[in-house]
């Protein structure tokens, strides 16, 4: 029989270990599986594909960079959400909402250059992702509405928002009538920090932002109200803290961050507003945010893994034919591994034998 | 000489640690046999071998001369041992007698047991009315549902645990008569407790446990009720008693304080008023439900109150949240300890940070000075002597008494002006509970003044000067205990008229 028992405090080798045993896991059950699926191929180069080549070329490599970035930007505002106990849910309706804002922002000044509009843009784009967040708030905090359901249900009206945008008032005057902007002008483009690559300059954002977030959790009251407030509320009532004002920062910053991502990916990558925006980013976010166990400087480092999943996902799905539901497998996997091997940290397995 | 149970040398171990250590001890038949001991000392452990549901490593039992070892707590009902829990498991929205029903084994929902009930009820003294809801009962009714449920049963020992926690002195003459009438008529009781009082009126034989093992067997009669206290925690008590009473002018008041709650199940507060001068420790008394909740809440300032309803120091304060109330020294002790004083999940060093006058350093502009708060944090364990490896250790690893010291510490370290403690000692070992006891009164000695609001009469009685009852609601004037006694603060305790 196996029995769990807590520990007294958290075990600071699990800490470490388990990510490990859970990407061991993983691997172990993708072999099974592709064991089963695979037949002509060997099953070595289908791992080298999917793990090895997005780290090795160049080129995949920034894609898989590219690709991390607005998981790290949206990642971070949700960890500290999550950490309070707010669910958003719907950060890929922020992103939407951010970068209809901001990209509006830069067709609005279309042709008109200066240094000042990027920074314009992504004021914008962080706006458009609060408001769109702050309906949550609002309703939460007034009505007691749960905030899952509305960023979650929200998510589909941008979505649509933004294809009424682009057949009507964004849509490219000459673009014969394709449900598309124009393509945004240099000023309106992010810069890129990786010579013929996609990489751009979010990536230094994102970065910049996990450390701004490590300090506001780690050594500020900030954090220690976010978490009080998530795991005692009663606690955070004693310590003095509004609990108003936490479902208020959780949903802004997560919120403005998404919608940030959102701007970053229009003026990055796609150079305009298409409906091929939203791209699950939003989702695989959450993902993102548990995996790193909501540590601020930890999501980089798991949105990075996200990221590889992707792009290793994408290339086998090329090169082998492979269904690309792999991608989802994996990253479904990964998380389900993850959150059970992180039991080990607060209890210990003992092995017993059952006494009759 | 006959004995219901035998419990010869049993071991228990959870990990490393011994619960129970060659425990044995005898029930006799008829008698009402007390089982004492601090948190911790294994009584648990013990009472849930008896009862079936856990298994012992090592020893053996003897039921009625029987050699007797339960795999289930079924099996310890079937051979006659019932169990009254100190947390009743009753369901509220279903009636008493539904209620009974449900407990039993082998019973079918829409037998008639309600003369079975009234039989009970009659022959012991156990007042209740079956078809009534158990939502509608107070404490004391609950637990006579509780003790009826064993009864049906015919039971041989009969296991009680800590049952006059929540009850008022008259409930407890009540239950004792029952309990003395039971024993009578051949059944055994083992009585888990740690009021020594009790232990000595109405228990014929002590068993003490002290750290998983057994201290000594007696007859609590020929002992003080400081010796057993001191058996219990293996050494000595220090004698409570102020040092230096010097009651100063008026620091705190509340003026006709009302308040509708918000909770469908809560209670109103109707104009309560009291004043607290510096030096003075005031003991608010009152059985749990009669709106110690919704008074502490704005105390601390977790909900806001009116204008001119609670002034310190001069200050109106209704309007500050607890954080602001800190500020002017004004701290508190709330009764829950896991979720309202601590963050069960954080560590202690980050539990210091619930309370945090900005004086200190611990922060400054909302940025964290770790060392600062380490130090703090580990003062408070030092001078509280709380047992712990070290501050980084989660709050919930901490036994109950350990935690309460920690946060009766964090408050008092600061020479509060105005401290309010709601139940200090609530599940407290003796030890811890003598130290909380003394420490607060030496803050008052030193000048501070010391609000206490607990269900415990005894701690009231040994602590504060000037007392009052809250019950439904309404705070009593100051019982004069020359005068009028404790016959008094019982009846404005189930609802007396107010004073």
């Amino acid at each position: 029989m196996i029995k769990l028992i807590p520990r007294a405090e958290n075990s600071k080798a699990m800490i470490i270990l388990s990510p490990i045993i859970a990407l061991t896991l993983t691997a172990l059950s993708a072999l099974v599986i592709f064991l089963f699926i695979l037949e002509d191929i060997p099953v070595s180069s289908v791992f080298f594909t999917l793990f090895a080549e997005p780290l090795l070329d160049s080129y995949y490599f920034s894609e898989l960079l590219v690709k991390a970035t607005p998981l790290m930007i949206i990642g971070l505002g949700l960890s500290i959400g999550f950490r309070a106990g707010i669910w958003n849910i719907g950060a890929e309706g922020q992103f939407v909402m951010g970068g209809i804002a901001g990209g509006a922002v830069g067709l609005y000044f279309y042709n008109v250059e200066g240094f000042w509009l990027l920074p314009l843009m992504a004021i914008a784009g962080i706006l458009g992702g609060m408001l769109y967040a702050s309906i949550a708030a609002f309703l939460r905090i007034k009505y007691q509405v749960n905030e899952i359901l509305v960023t979650l249900m929200l998510t589909y009206v941008a979505v649509l928002f933004l294809q009424a945008m682009l057949q009507g008032p964004l849509r490219n005057p000459s673009g014969f009538n394709f449900p598309e902007s124009r393509m945004f002008h240099d000023s309106a483009m992010l810069p890129i920090i990786w010579e013929s690559t996609r990489l751009h300059i979010g990536l230094i954002v994102a970065i910049l932002l996990s450390f701004l977030a490590w300090f506001g959790i780690k050594k500020h009251m900030f954090g220690m109200q976010i978490k009080i407030s998530g795991s005692a509320p009663r606690a955070a009532k004693f310590a003095g803290f509004d609990d108003n004002k936490t479902v208020w920062y959780s949903l802004l910053i997560s919120g403005g961050l998404a919608g940030l991502a959102g701007l970053f990916e229009a003026s990055g990558p796609a150079g305009q507003l298409t409906p091929g925006l939203p791209q699950f980013y939003g989702f695989t976010a959450i993902i993102v945010a548990f995996l790193a166990r909501l540590h601020p400087v930890g999501i980089l480092f798991s949105a990075l893994l996200i990221a590889l999943s992707y792009v290793g996902g994408e290339n086998v799905q090329i090169d082998y034919n492979l269904p690309s539901s792999i991608t989802q497998i994996f990253q479904g996997m990964l998380l389900f591994y993850f959150l059970a091997c992180d039991i080990l940290i607060k209890y210990k397995v003992v092995l017993f034998k059952k006494n009759n | 000489m006959k004995y219901q149970l035998e419990i010869s040398n049993i071991t228990k171990s959870y990990g490393d640690l011994k619960a129970n250590d060659d425990v044995s001890l005898s029930i006799k038949s008829s008698s009402i046999h007390a089982l004492l001991g601090e948190n911790g000392a294994g009584k648990s452990t013990l009472v849930k071998i008896i009862y079936g549901s856990l298994m012992p490593d090592a020893g053996q039992m003897k039921w009625a001369g029987e050699k007797y070892s339960p795999k289930s707590p079924f099996e310890a009902r079937e051979n006659g041992i019932a169990m009254v829990f100190q947390h009743f498991s009753l369901f509220e929205s279903l009636t008493v007698e539904e209620n009974i029903i449900l407990g039993l084994d082998k019973v079918g929902l829409n037998e008639n047991f309600t003369d079975e009930i009234l039989k009970y009820s009659k022959q012991y003294g156990l007042d209740v009315n079956p078809q009534q809801v158990v939502g509608d009962l107070s404490v004391g009714e609950r637990q006579r549902v509780e003790i009826i449920r064993c009864l049906i049963q015919n039971p041989k020992l009969l296991i009680m645990d800590e049952p006059t926690s929540v009850l008022t002195p008259q409930e407890v003459s009540d239950l004792f008569v029952t309990l003395k009438k039971l024993a009578d008529d051949g059944c055994a009781i083992l009585y888990i407790s740690h009021k020594l009082e009790e232990v000595r009126e109405i228990c014929s034989e002590a068993t003490i446990l002290r750290g998983g093992k057994l201290v000594q067997s007696c007859i609590p009669q020929e002992h003080t009720q400081k010796e057993l206290a001191e058996m219990m925690i293996g050494k000595k008590l220090t004698e409570l008693a102020r040092s230096n009473i010097n009651i100063g002018s008026d620091i705190f008041s509340i003026k006709n304080l009302s308040r509708k709650s918000d909770d469908m199940y809560g209670v109103h507060l109707h104009d309560i008023s009291l004043t607290m001068k510096q030096g003075s420790i005031v003991g608010i008394a009152g059985v749990a439900g009669n709106g110690q909740d919704e008074l502490m809440e704005l105390l601390i300032g977790e909900k806001s109150s009116e204008d001119n309803v609670l002034t310190f120091d001069g200050e109106d304060i209704g309007s500050l949240n607890s954080h602001e109330r800190r500020q002017l020294s004004m701290f508190f002790v709330p009764e829950e300890r896991l979720g309202h004083g601590a963050v069960p999940d954080m560590t202690l060093d980050e539990n210091m940070l619930l309370s945090r006058p900005e004086s200190e350093g611990m922060t400054s502009n909302g940025v964290i000075d770790w060392k600062a708060v380490s130090s703090f944090s580990e003062q408070v364990i030092s001078d509280f002597d709380v047992q712990t490896p070290s501050s980084r250790m989660l709050a919930k690893s901490l036994s109950g008494g350990n935690l309460q010291k920690f946060m009766v510490g964090r408050e008092l370290i600061r020479k509060p002006k105005l401290v309010i403690v709601a139940q200090p000692t609530w599940g407290v070992d003796a030890g811890s509970a003598n130290n909380i006891h003394q420490s607060l009164i030496s803050l008052a000695d030193q000048g501070s003044a010391v609000l206490i609001i607990s269900q415990d009469l005894d701690e009231i009685l040994s602590l504060c000067e000037q007392i009052h009852v809250l019950s439904e609601g309404s705070l009593s004037d100051a019982v004069d205990m020359k005068k009028d006694g404790l016959e008094k603060i019982s009846q404005l305790m189930v609802g007396g008229q107010k004073s």
